[in-house]
């Protein structure tokens, strides 16, 4: 059974789907991820969903829980990549992802997480919001 | 019309081809429908192909022995549809063989009345069925025109323009129903991609009215762009649309403004840039980073250069 690969950049970790992801793939993916998050102690999670052409409402349903898991172990996640496609789709799906930071590409989605996480780490900037 | 007695048209074609042909030319000139070089080939053509549909013996025009009937018939609607001609016109040209016709056949029937009545009852049964296919065509042909039209100004009516880097903006123009939000929401899309933008202006001074389908396309096109990474303002509300929205309890859930210049002004801030007024008269320098209202003066001022 093919399984994705969770490459990890700094404090982040990087999911590049690349195939068409069936049920049991993204519950494992689910599984292997929150595992990797924990033992790596990472701050932020980019999943890179360009390869993707078809995006059900399962997967869109995946991408919420990975986000809502991950802001539970203190990380943020986001989506880059989408294809204009997927995101009609995902819309007339009725699934706007709201839970989901969302980017162009790697590169954007980078620099979003970056700035997200120093947000964070930084208690004054907070207050002052 | 299962007539004993094999109708008389076919023969009656054949014989009187010359001059039914001058008489239904001078009946056409005089009913109103345009006769050209052209006529003459068609009405030879037409009566050709009435003989060939009439000596089958078969009533109902959409038989396959009526083919070639329908052809010149079809050729010719299509021929007035895209010149403009009214389907009056247009179909009194089978109409207007009616008059030429019956006078012919009263003149081969002689008194024999039975067989008069027989063979014009006949003749107006063939003769409406076409009169009615031609119209059907004409109808048909109008709407083809309708529909290309349509669809040209789908294309032409949704603009997607980059302002500035990683800025892009939608001026959007008509109401919007679903066919032109999905050909909105797939021009920005694309253009997200195409110029890696971050934010984009969707502008709405040019639709009409806002109602709840319009105010849910909007956000749908908006839900699209931020999955692609993308946020969107919507700008360009009239003080009417603002009440509107508002009395019809629709929430629009994202940042709008009231003018495109206000929108840029807020683009451009998220961007990390500014818009410094050379002169250094201290009215505008500090614009980008000011409150909406200053922004918004500033904004309106350049926007009408």
């Amino acid at each position: 059974m093919d399984q994705i690969p969770i490459l990890k950049i700094g404090d982040c970790l990087l999911v590049s789907i690349q195939v068409d992801m069936h049920d049991r793939l993204a519950l494992q993916l689910q599984d292997d991820l929150t595992n990797k998050i924990v033992t790596s102690r990472a701050r932020g999670v980019m999943i890179d969903i360009s390869a993707l052409e078809i995006v059900d409402s399962f997967i869109g349903r995946m991408l919420n829980n990975i986000a809502a898991m991950s802001k539970v172990l203190d990380a943020v996640t986001v989506v880059v990549g989408m294809r204009p496609a997927v995101a009609i789709t995902l819309v007339e799906l009725g699934l706007a992802l709201t839970g989901v930071r969302t980017a162009l590409n790697v590169d954007k989605g980078l620099e979003l997480i970056r700035h997200l996480i120093d947000d964070e780490q930084d208690p004054d900037d907070r207050r002052e919001e | 019309m299962a007539a004993p007695t094999p109708s008389m048209l076919p023969q009656l074609l054949d014989k009187h081809q010359a001059q039914l042909m001058k008489d239904w030319l001078a009946g056409q000139r005089a009913a109103g429908v345009v006769v050209d070089v052209e006529s003459d080939e068609r009405v030879r053509r037409f009566i050709a192909a009435l003989r060939q549909g009439a000596s089958s013996n078969a009533d109902d025009v959409k038989n396959a022995d009526w083919a070639a009937a329908r052809d010149v018939l079809e050729q010719i609607s299509r021929e007035r549809a895209l010149k403009g001609s009214t389907p009056v016109e247009t179909v009194m040209f089978v109409f207007s063989l009616k008059d030429p016709l019956f006078a012919l056949l009263r003149r081969e029937c002689g008194s024999d009345a039975d067989r008069l009545a027989r063979e014009i009852a006949n003749a107006m049964h063939l003769l409406d069925q076409l009169g009615l296919y031609t119209v059907e065509v004409f109808q048909k042909s109008r709407e083809e025109v309708i529909g290309r039209q349509q669809e040209e100004l789908l294309e032409l009516s949704t603009p997607v323009v980059q302002l500035w880097d990683g800025v892009i903006a939608v001026p959007l123009i008509g109401t919007l129903d679903s066919a032109r939000t999905q050909v909105v929401m797939e021009s920005l899309l694309e253009e997200i991609v195409r110029t890696g933008a971050e934010i984009a202006i969707i502008d709405i001074t040019g639709v009409p009215t806002v109602d709840t389908l319009v105010a849910q396309h909007l956000l749908k096109t908006v839900s699209a762009a931020r999955l692609m990474g993308a946020d969107c303002i919507i700008s360009g509300i009239r003080p009417q649309i603002a009440q509107t929205i508002v009395h019809l309890g629709v929430e629009l859930d994202v940042i709008s403004k009231a003018t495109m210049a206000d929108a840029f002004a807020v683009a451009l801030r998220r961007t990390g840039r500014m818009v410094v007024s050379r002169a250094g008269n201290g009215k505008g320098a500090s614009k980008a980073e000011n409150g909406d209202k200053a922004a918004g003066k500033t904004g309106a001022g350049q926007s009408g250069e």
